[in-house]
Formats: C-alpha cells, structure tokens, sequence
C-alpha cells in the first residue's frame, strides 16, 4: 500500500500482527487472540499521529510492539530507514533512547521506592554513563520543564498527585532527548480539570522540543485536541485512518461515525435522535466473518458477512476498510 | 421543606483513620422532587459516592454522619431504626454501582439473584419471584432465558449493568440512585446503557440521582446538576443554566477543562490539586485553587443560596459579605 505524504516519514509499520497464544494442546490446533491482525500505518515527523478504539481494539498492544516491548508475530516496522524488527537486542537497547513510552496509571508505572531523581535519572545512566552530578543537573532541568520543581527530586512518587506524576513519568521519557514518544492513554486516570493541564503540556513539548507522538486513547474527543492525523482501531484492524479533518469531517466509515454518536455532549440543549451501535463487542478470540463490524453495524449488507474489505484510499490521505463508505 | 422527595440538610461525614479524621462531607445541602433527574457532578474525592451512601444509610464504621440530616419524603432517616431502612433499601430507595461484574454475587446465578431481591422487597417466596425477573430481564434488552442461569462472569460489562438495572428496578423504587454507571464501560456500551436506563426511567416516573464524573452524561440525562467539590455543594441549578450560565469558579473552570468534538478552542484546566481532606483549607474549600479568591475566602465557608430563582450557589462573589471586598469587580 502506498501512502503519499508531503512531509517525511519517522516511522512506517507494515503488516504489523501480534498473536497472542491462550491455550496450546497436541490434539487441536492452538487459539490466539489476534489482538494486532495486519496493521499498515506510517508516522509523519513531527506529527501528532493519534489511535482512537474501544477496549480490545488492540491499541495498547499496537503502542507496545511498535517499540518492540512486545514481539511481533510478522510484520515491519521501519523507524527512518530502520527495520526494529530485525535489530538484536544490543541495537535494541542503544536504540530505545530515541523512542520513550509514558503509560497510563501514573500510580503503577513509577518505582515506588524511589526518589523522582533516580526514577528520571536512571535512563541517563544506562545510555549516557554520566555522572552523578551531571545527571541531577539533566534532572532538574527536565522537571523544570515539566512544571516540577528542584525541591521534587528528593520525593518519593507516593507524595504526588495522579497529574504530578504523570509529570515525573513525562521528565523521566524526555530527559533522554528522545524524538519519538509513545503516549498510552496518557490522561485517562485523571480527572478533568488536571488532564486539560497535561495535554496543553504534552502540545506544547511537542512544539517546543519537535518531538513526535503516537498517541493512544480512547476519547475522541482528546484525539481532536491533540491529533493531526488519526486511525480508528476496532478488533485488531484499522477501520479509518487520515487527517484529522478527514476523520472528523468527512466521516467514512460507519464505525467511526456511530463512536462519534456515542459521545455525551456537555451541551444540554444538543439533543440528537442519535444511531448508537447494536449488541456488544465480539471477542478478538473469534472475529466475526467478513468486515469484522458487520456485526453492529446498521448499514451491514449480505457481502458484509462473507468478504473482508481492504483498506483503501479515498482521497489523498484518507483510508477506509468498508465496502460501503460514506454512510449518511 | 424544599424538595418533596428528598432533602439533605447540612449533612456533615467523617471518617477516623490511622491519619486522621478525614472530613469527607462538609455541609452538604441537596434535595429534589418526585421523579426529577438530579446529576450530581465532580471530581475525585468530592464526596459524590459518600453522599449517596448517606442517602442509603451506608454509613458505617469508621465513618459517622457527625451533624445534619437526611430526609426522605418529610421523615428524617436519621431517626428510623434500622429495620424500617432495611426495608426501605431496595424497595423505596435502589443502587447501581460503578463496577457492575464486582457488585454483582461472583457465586450465584443472576436469575437467582434478582429473585432474591424482588423476594425480599414483594415478600413473596423466590421461587414465585422468577416470573418477574423474566419479565425484568426482558425489559432491560437481555436475552432472558439464557441470562437467568449463566453467572456473573459469563456477562459482560454492559449485560452486567443491564442486569443490575432489572434487579434496581424490579421493585419501582421511588429513587434510584446510579453510582458512575456507565464509567468502566466503553463509549458504544455507555450509549446503549444511558439511553436504556432514559427510556425505562421516563416510563416508570422514578427519581434518579446520577452520580458522574462526565459533564456530557450528566448533560444529556439531568434536570438538575449539583456540583461538588471537596465535601461541598457548591452550586446547584438546571442543567441549562448550570452550561449556559455557570456561577461558581469551580464550575466555569471545569466546563472550560472538559475537550469537545468539533471544538478547536484551547482546554485551560484548573491550576493546584484537590486538597486532602484530613486538613481541608478553611472557609470555602476551593479558594487555593481560584483565580477570584478574596480574604473572606479563607475566613468563612459561604452558604449555599438562591442568587437567580432557583439556581443556587455558594461563593462569596455573589454574598454580601463579599461585596465590600475589591475583588468583586473581576468576575
């Protein structure tokens, strides 16, 4: 599939699947969780590339075999002209401070017993050798630039706030300099009013630093805060991918207009005779047939059911896995 | 009495802890009528779940309602012994919880347990109870036949919460009370479930407290919107004038922090964090964190009231104690 965008590419992943294994006899054949099944996307520089999905889409896993945190059952993923899936485990690792990840629960994801100087400080360490006094110097630069202070070095993680922390897990990503980060749902563990504070933040690094993002959520509405470009996840694949403009406002697919639909809107006097989706999400065990949606789907014909439909371009960066785009 | 379904007066918690008491209500005033949808909207640790408990009579040990009163329909709860709040529960007064797979019993078939409830609140056998809960399940879009014998685990998220709801609203509560219903849900499910629990409420005329943390659930179901901070009701009005025109700080900055589809104007969220509860800031609670805050601020807490018919705030931007300070001018 080719993809043509102006702007130069960080990273292309091709064909990209995970399997996961749940249970491995003699007699019968072994059943996996397909949880990444053939996923073909790439990454402008300097963009904000967002992935949006429900639970089981297969987002996290996405974020994670991209870094190769995860192996992948086949595929590529080329970072500049790099293929990550061939590099052994010493290339691996000198190559890691370019690509940070920040992970969602800020309560988990830091050592609980440590010091917020040695949690953002340790990557120096093992990539740079430096000294110690070097290495607080780095620190409390890049707190500095995440909004903490100098006196916060010497704390442990459980004397922060949930957006506090995810500070601290941010410094800790950014003090490497790395040019690509991975942000997994970055905000959803924080009320409101905190979290409007950590996007402006993680824009403005960003901006200020010419980083690029892959950002995985859930809420739409976070993706049109901070996304340039987008692709829809439901049950492994993705289901609509393009400009921001182009998910929003030219909508293709029916998936992702009914997760449009879906969204409560803190406006009380925008009341819609609004088409919600039917029945569950079908397990990612054993996808349904066809165009994996069909299932839900209120436009769903007969060739729903038997074919799968290919992700295809409809215009200049705008692709759609529907046999029936455009649904109005 | 202000609303004739229930009224909760200066409802003071605390609760004792091995760090101190943590003072978790702090004069919470609420009411509302028969049949309203009251949204009560906030934060992390504002004091939305121990405010339903209290309506429940939940509280227990180590927590202890120290001042205030609850009173449903005229009679103070308070009062009652605990055998009349026994039968109230379920019957008059229901709950839907957050994590529906954990509220429901891991080790009983769902049939059987909303039998047992419509049992308990019918007084009748729960073997002639299961009529009813075929014909609950069936209201709430599950297949009956089959939900009635799987357990609890065999459901998923959203079939859980249906659940729950058929076992809420078997018994026509007056009020139902849905703790965060549809928060560990996806958006799809949420969708399906809140316009459900829309559908079933509208035909049943029960009055709903719906406890959110999400501006746009409470916008779309709520009649009424009371905003919590901290262990305080700091505003309390109708769910348009609470979006079309917020009073209090709190609410301004939360509705100002809340991103939108289809909205490109910059999200400014609220500077400092929710304070610990164990030593609150005095007077009103959120002046650390407000950009009008005034000496009087931190001196006294302002008293919820009526600044337009019926929207009701507690700020002393709007108290005559206020007035004479010179901030006044900036809101």
């Amino acid at each position: 599939m080719e993809i043509e965008v102006k702007s130069e590419m960080l990273m292309k992943v091709e064909n990209l699947k995970k399997y996961f294994p749940i249970s491995k006899s003699y007699f019968s054949h072994s059943v996996h969780v397909k949880a990444v099944d053939d996923v073909t996307f790439m990454i402008p520089t300097k963009s904000i590339f967002a992935v949006v999905g429900e639970s089981g889409s297969g987002k996290t896993t996405l974020a994670r075999t991209v870094l190769r945190l995860i192996e992948p059952t086949s595929g590529k993923i080329f970072y500049e002209d790099e293929d990550l899936t061939k590099f052994n485990s010493k290339q691996l690792r000198s190559f890691r401070k370019k690509m940070q990840i920040i992970s969602q629960d800020p309560y988990n994801s830091l050592h609980p017993r440590k010091l917020v100087k040695d949690i953002v400080g340790e990557g120096l360490k093992i990539h740079f050798h430096m000294s110690s006094n070097a290495i607080l110097d780095k620190v409390k630069e890049t707190l500095e630039r995440v909004g903490l202070r100098e006196e916060h070095m010497f704390r442990y993680p459980h004397e922060f706030s949930g957006g506090q922390r995810q500070r601290i897990a941010t410094a800790r990503a950014l003090v490497l300099k790395p040019e690509f980060l991975v942000l997994d749902e970055p905000t959803s563990a924080l009320d409101v009013s905190v979290q409007a504070i950590i996007l402006k933040m993680l824009k403005e690094l960003k901006k200020s630093l010419e980083l690029t993002y892959l950002f995985i959520t859930h809420d739409l509405a976070v993706v049109d805060y901070m996304a340039d470009y987008v692709a829809v996840m439901y049950l492994g694949q993705i289901m609509e991918m393009g400009t921001k403009e182009d998910i929003f406002n030219k909508t293709a697919h029916p998936y992702t207009l009914l997760l449009m639909n879906s969204i409560p809107d803190p406006d009380p006097h925008v009341r819609r005779g609004k088409m919600i989706p039917q029945g569950e999400i079908p397990s990612s065990v054993n996808p349904p047939s066809g165009c994996r949606f069909h299932t839900r789907c209120p436009y769903a014909k007969e060739i729903c059911k038997r074919e799968e439909p290919k992700l295809v371009k409809i215009s200049g960066t705008h692709f759609v896995k529907c046999h029936f785009p455009n649904p109005t | 009495m202000r609303g004739n379904l229930l009224d909760v007066k200066n409802l003071k918690v605390v609760f004792y802890t091995y760090r101190g008491v943590i003072k978790a209500l702090n004069g919470v005033e609420l009411w509302m009528n028969h049949g309203e949808r009251l949204g009560v909207i906030g934060e992390t640790g504002c004091g939305k779940s121990v405010t339903s408990l209290s309506i429940m009579g939940l509280i227990e040990q180590p927590g202890e309602i120290v001042e205030g009163n609850v009173y449903f329909e005229g009679k103070s709860m308070q009062k009652m012994n605990s055998s009349v709040l026994y039968d109230m529960r379920g019957k008059e007064i229901s709950m839907i919880f957050q994590e529906p797979v954990s509220a429901l019993n891991p080790v009983m078939k769902v049939g059987f347990q909303i039998a047992e409830s419509i049992a308990r609140t019918k007084k009748i056998s729960i073997k002639s109870a299961y009529p009813d809960v075929f014909k609950m399940l069936e209201l709430v879009g599950l297949d009956a036949g089959r939900v009635i014998n799987l357990y609890p685990h065999e459901l998923s998220g959203g079939m859980a919460q249906r659940a729950m709801i058929a076992m809420a609203l078997s018994s026509h509560p007056k009020l139902l009370i849905a703790d965060e219903p549809t928060s560990a849900l996806d958006v799809t499910i949420q969708a399906q479930i809140m316009k459900l629990l829309d559908d079933l409420v509208s035909e049943m005329g029960n009055a709903v407290i719906l406890i959110t943390h999400d501006m746009g659930v409470a916008a779309e179901f709520c009649d009424k919107i009371a905003v919590m901070y901290a262990g305080n009701v700091v505003e309390y009005a109708s769910t348009t004038d609470i979006f079309d025109e917020p009073l209090h700080p709190y609410t301004k900055g939360l509705l100002k922090a809340v991103p939108r589809v289809g909205q490109s104007k910059e999200l400014v969220g609220i500077p400092g964090t929710v304070p610990d509860l164990v030593n609150p800031p005095s007077g009103c609670r959120f002046h650390p964190r407000c950009s009008h805050a005034m000496k009087i601020c931190a001196e006294e807490l302002p008293p919820l009231f009526e600044v337009k018919q019926g929207h009701y705030v507690a700020c002393h931007l709007y108290t005559r104690e206020g007035e004479h300070d010179g901030n006044r001018s900036k809101i």
